[in-house]
């Protein structure tokens, strides 16, 4: 699964995509956003509250309960702040 | 409906005359223009620097393009975003609806501009006099948009 990282949580991660095999038992958006934070104490630190994290799955914005798979661009960023 | 998202400035002026011209049927025009201030929280901007998601930035904004014209009677809609360095004073966004009357372009455009602040997926890097920061998402924000839900 390719995920993207946006703003903050980019700068904080260090990187802006990256591609992870994806365990069977991670089926939603919140479940990403917590194996997510076991991958290294940078993406535990960016990911710690999840008021501040958003997820949008093929470019629409989803609640964590969201269901993803594996075909999915999924993609991580803060609140935003356009206009 | 018109919906661009570019790193060049814009021109107000003639964007209005493009967006009016050959139709007889506007009886209004709304428009919103937003522009980078100096100061925030206190502190001096000497820049502020606009990252967006490609691809889901335009797919945001004509959803709610679309959301409006399903809304109100609009002629027409027009979004334009900036990204990348922007300095105080620059434009940052453009909206425009066209109606036969001019609540609906007055609603339509608010609408606009408070759904496209908490849906369109931009986020501001402030360079200030006390160093570099993301603009924090403000609840205000939220709550304007929350009063357009249906």
């Amino acid at each position: 699964m390719k995920i993207l990282y946006f703003a903050w949580l980019r700068s904080k991660i260090g990187v802006p995509t990256e591609t992870v095999e994806l365990p069977a038992e991670v089926a939603t958006a919140g479940a990403l956003v917590e194996w997510l934070k076991t991958r290294s104490p940078r993406h535990a630190e960016a990911l710690a509250n999840s008021k501040v994290v958003k997820v949008a799955v093929n470019q629409e914005h989803v609640p964590y309960d969201h269901p993803i798979s594996s075909t999915d661009e999924v993609a991580l960023f803060p609140p935003v702040t356009g206009g | 409906m018109a919906i661009r998202v570019q790193a060049g400035d814009f021109d107000v002026g003639a964007e209005y005359a493009a967006f009016t011209a050959g139709r007889t049927s506007v009886g209004g025009v709304a428009m919103f223009v937003g522009l980078v201030r100096d100061i925030a929280g206190g502190a001096s901007v000497s820049a502020m620097t606009l990252e967006h998601y490609p691809g889901m930035t335009e797919k945001q904004l004509e959803t709610i393009a679309e959301e409006a014209r399903r809304r109100w009677p609009l002629d027409d809609v027009l979004v334009i975003h900036r990204h990348g360095r922007l300095e105080p004073g620059d434009r940052i966004v453009m909206v425009a609806t066209a109606s036969a009357h001019r609540d609906a372009a007055f609603e339509s455009c608010r609408f606009l501009m408070d759904w496209l602040k908490t849906k369109a997926p931009f986020w501001k890097l402030e360079a200030t006099s006390e160093g570099e920061r993301w603009v924090e998402a403000k609840e205000s924000d939220d709550a304007a948009a929350a009063r357009w839900a249906e």
